[in-house]
């Protein structure tokens, strides 16, 4: 393993994984009002009805493959009889709809962001630039499985990306098989490993709230006035000579 | 039974006056921030009208509140859970800024700055929203005074539904005002249709309210309140709604609506209520016996058994006498003369209305008659079929005869205190015809035409353990007696945490009004930057002198 290889594939991830954890951790306690989805639904509705349920529903459902790709092991859907061609067929052609739902999802979502004045105006710096992580990712990744494809080479990632990125949860990163992997794989997954690094502190962590709770909760809150959160600090000490009025 | 208590209100609508005091200084206490710059807590209509947002009673469209489904269940109208779920990335049923009001503010600096020149420089309009230069075309009460006129009040939706051709001429129409706040419902639909359960209802007094921290902008509530009650932040990202100025009833004092209230038309009091029964209750049938059903749920307080199960529910022995001398419950239950605004919503609003028998008084008076006799006022109730039909489209789900009855009594009052006001002896059949008797209506009068602020306002402090209310008001002046910037993201902040300007804790408001002032003194942009912490905090202001910031400090004068 070289030094190279170590930094990329070892320190690298721990530090985004660390980071991602220990981020969310800090602003969930930090910034629970900044905690939100910030939708800019007020300022522009008509793109945003397609582009954004197209980018949602494709990225849930990329998402989706990437955990059944990435963290169930070939050996199992093997052994239930599942053949490489046909995972191979399926994914792609599952996954091609996702990602081209994505994609062309979020190419509207960016082109509104930039020409509606009013969703321009409320995109800040932190919003652009993870834009650029997001897309970055969300890109490579399709161009290499899409290239990967046409070239009539496709390269099993289940041998290589997958069982890598399991071994970080083991804390015995293969790195090996990483190094196997094509450059556009590579790229993808460091990309990937910056946008988890990036994450808690942009609007994207409004992905872990998702609602779902809602369906099983009862319709109607009810809650006491003395469940308030204390505010932090220190309570007001009450003096007598500023009682009543 | 489970007895809850709930804080409401009554508007008495003969007495507005359509000044819109009230929601001038409810945007002073609560609204005057970016990001809200649209928003109005409390608004006031003139009906008929489109309303703010715009035809916003049009359920077909905008499918706010609730509906009974096939099988006769009370339903979310837009949907259950699972499809607000499916359509949570974008909200089809949402309205849009143009459907309240593009925001705007001018640009006032050209009028000083500007070179000498032939002309006089002119403000413009510009859009709080994009910053640009824009054409007013709407607002909140764009349609103010314009009852009868027929190009905008045809679209009003309260008009169509009663489905009669309505001569919109001005020579023969009516209007009146309707001023509107989150009516705090028993029932609301804005909290069942949040999927964060960042809506709650307190236990204690039925203030609904929205917990910004757990808020996470899904924009689900906007939808489901049918009054178009909540809005969204477009800033903080954040749904934000009447607080029935919770810090100041906490304390006993009124709201600020009510407080600076010129006409003094509203009365605030707590109700008590049978909370099981909200639901059945809610699932009336026939929508024109939602009004009876709710009005069935409210508990009387006078009643032995009701004060065990209260004091069983841990409800404080001076909540129960509030209840008592609530004049909410007086208008409501005793005199009969507070209806609710659309119960077939049903979400069971709790800010109650008397209509206005005004439109009648006008019409009787400009035709030449005494409007005041009795029997003139009675036969003109049910001539007048219009207002009366409209007026229960709006109260009572369509139901005429609630309306004539209130009416009714409001002109049997005014025949017999006028026979009482005048010396003469006060015709006893007038009070019987309405079903009252002469006391009732001798109270009914004493509270709707000379109640004091005592008597309008019964609000029963909050109980905190450990804790009097003045240790609550000192919480409510923060600024004046803490140092205001003792908490996270405070002044030292600018206002803005590290993840955009959203971020950080929620100000509290006397630090807002702070650097409101501040900010509007020494900033050098147009439009608003963009910082939360702007506005004048009327929120302490109990009515006594004068309200502190609200009028910048007079200069210094030099000695001669």
């Amino acid at each position: 393993m070289t030094g190279r290889e170590q930094l990329l594939w070892v320190v690298l991830p721990y530090l985004c994984l660390v980071t991602f954890i220990g981020g969310h951790v800090w602003r969930y306690r930090y910034d629970k009002f900044g905690w939100t989805t910030r939708s800019s639904q007020m300022y522009e509705r008509r793109i945003l009805r397609i582009a954004s349920p197209l980018f949602h529903f494709g990225i849930l459902a990329a998402i989706g493959g990437h955990v059944v790709g990435i963290l169930v092991p070939k050996s199992w859907t093997e052994s239930v009889g599942v053949s490489e061609g046909a995972y191979h067929v399926v994914a792609l052609s599952l996954g091609a709809v996702a990602g081209v739902c994505t994609v062309v999802g979020m190419a509207l979502l960016i082109y509104r962001r930039r020409t509606v004045g009013p969703v321009f105006s409320a995109t800040t710096k932190n919003d652009k630039l993870m834009y650029v992580v997001l897309a970055a990712t969300i890109v490579l990744g399709l161009v290499t499985t899409v290239l990967g494809n046409v070239t009539g080479h496709p390269h099993d990632y289940r041998e290589t990306v997958a069982p890598y990125f399991r071994s970080i949860f083991w804390f015995s990163p293969d790195t090996a098989r990483i190094s196997e992997a094509p450059l556009g794989f590579q790229v993808h997954v460091e990309m990937a490993w910056l946008l988890f690094a990036l994450w808690p502190f942009t609007r994207l962590v409004h992905v872990f709230s998702a609602p779902i709770g809602y369906l099983t909760r009862p319709y109607i809150v009810y809650r006491s006035r003395e469940q308030r959160p204390a505010r932090r600090g220190w309570e007001p000490v009450s003096r007598p000579d500023q009682r009543g009025r | 039974m489970k007895v809850m208590a709930q804080m409401a209100m009554v508007m008495n609508l003969d007495k507005c006056i359509g000044c819109h005091t009230c929601s001038v200084t409810c945007k002073q206490a609560w609204t005057n921030r970016s990001g809200v710059e649209y928003v109005w807590f409390n608004n006031v209509e003139t009906r008929p009208g489109q309303g703010y947002p715009r035809t916003y009673q049009d359920q077909e469209r905008w499918k706010g509140g609730w509906t009974l489904n096939k099988r006769g269940r009370l339903a979310l109208r837009a949907g259950g859970r699972v499809k607000k779920l499916l359509s949570i990335f974008s909200n089809p049923l949402m309205p849009g800024i143009d459907d309240y009001y593009e925001p705007w503010t001018y640009d006032y600096e050209t009028l000083t700055n500007a070179p000498a020149q032939q002309h006089t420089p002119v403000a413009r309009p510009k859009s709080l929203i994009s910053g640009k230069d824009m054409k007013i075309a709407w607002s909140a009460n764009w349609d103010d005074n314009l009852g009868g006129g027929p190009t905008l009040t045809a679209d009003d939706p309260v008009l169509k539904s009663i489905g009669e051709k309505i001569v919109l001429d001005f020579e023969q129409t009516f209007m009146f005002y309707l001023p509107r706040i989150c009516e705090h419902c028993l029932n609301p639909s804005c909290a069942a249709s949040c999927p964060s359960g960042a809506i709650y209802k307190r236990s204690e007094d039925g203030i609904v309210l929205v917990d910004q921290d757990r808020c996470r902008g899904w924009r689900m509530c906007v939808t489901g309140c049918p009054y178009k009650k909540i809005y969204f932040n477009h800033r903080t990202g954040k749904a934000e709604k009447c607080t029935f100025c919770f810090p100041r009833v906490e304390v006993g004092i009124p709201t600020v609506c009510s407080e600076t209230c010129v006409g003094r038309l509203r009365y605030i009091g707590i109700v008590l209520y049978d909370a099981d029964r909200v639901l059945e209750a809610a699932s009336t049938p026939d929508d024109k016996d939602l009004y009876a059903a709710q009005r069935s749920v409210l508990l009387d307080p006078d009643d032995p058994e009701v004060q065990r199960a209260a004091e069983e529910a841990g409800i404080p022995r001076d909540w129960v006498t509030a209840a008592q001398r609530s004049p909410v419950w007086a208008l409501i239950n005793r005199f009969e003369v507070a209806l609710p605004l659309h119960p077939e919503y049903r979400t069971m609003p709790m800010v109650w209305y008397i209509p206005p028998l005004s439109p009648v008084v006008d019409s009787l008076s400009t035709s030449g008659h005494d409007a005041e006799s009795s029997g003139n006022l009675f036969g003109a109730i049910d001539a007048l079929r219009i207002p009366i039909s409209y007026l229960a489209e709006l109260f009572t789900a369509g139901d005429p005869k609630p309306v004539r009855d209130v009416l009714a009594r409001l002109a049997a009052m005014r025949s017999f205190m006028r026979d009482v006001n005048l010396g003469r002896e006060p015709d006893v059949g007038i009070a019987d015809a309405v079903g009252m008797t002469p006391e009732d209506i001798e109270d009914m009068h004493r509270l709707l035409a000379i109640a004091k602020y005592e008597d309008r306002y019964v609000i029963p402090t909050v109980h905190v353990e450990g804790a009097d209310p003045g240790v609550l008001a000192h919480r409510l002046e923060e600024s004046a007696t803490e140092c205001s910037l003792d908490y996270d993201g405070g002044p030292g902040m600018g206002g803005s945490g590290p993840f955009g300007e959203t971020s950080g804790g929620a100000t509290p408001i006397a630090v807002e009004n702070f650097h409101m002032l501040k900010q509007r003194q020494t900033g050098d942009t147009v439009v608003d930057p963009g910082d939360r912490s702007k506005r004048v905090n009327l929120l302490n202001w109990d009515g006594k002198g004068e309200a502190k910031d609200l009028l910048p400090p007079r200069a210094e004068k030099d000695e001669p």
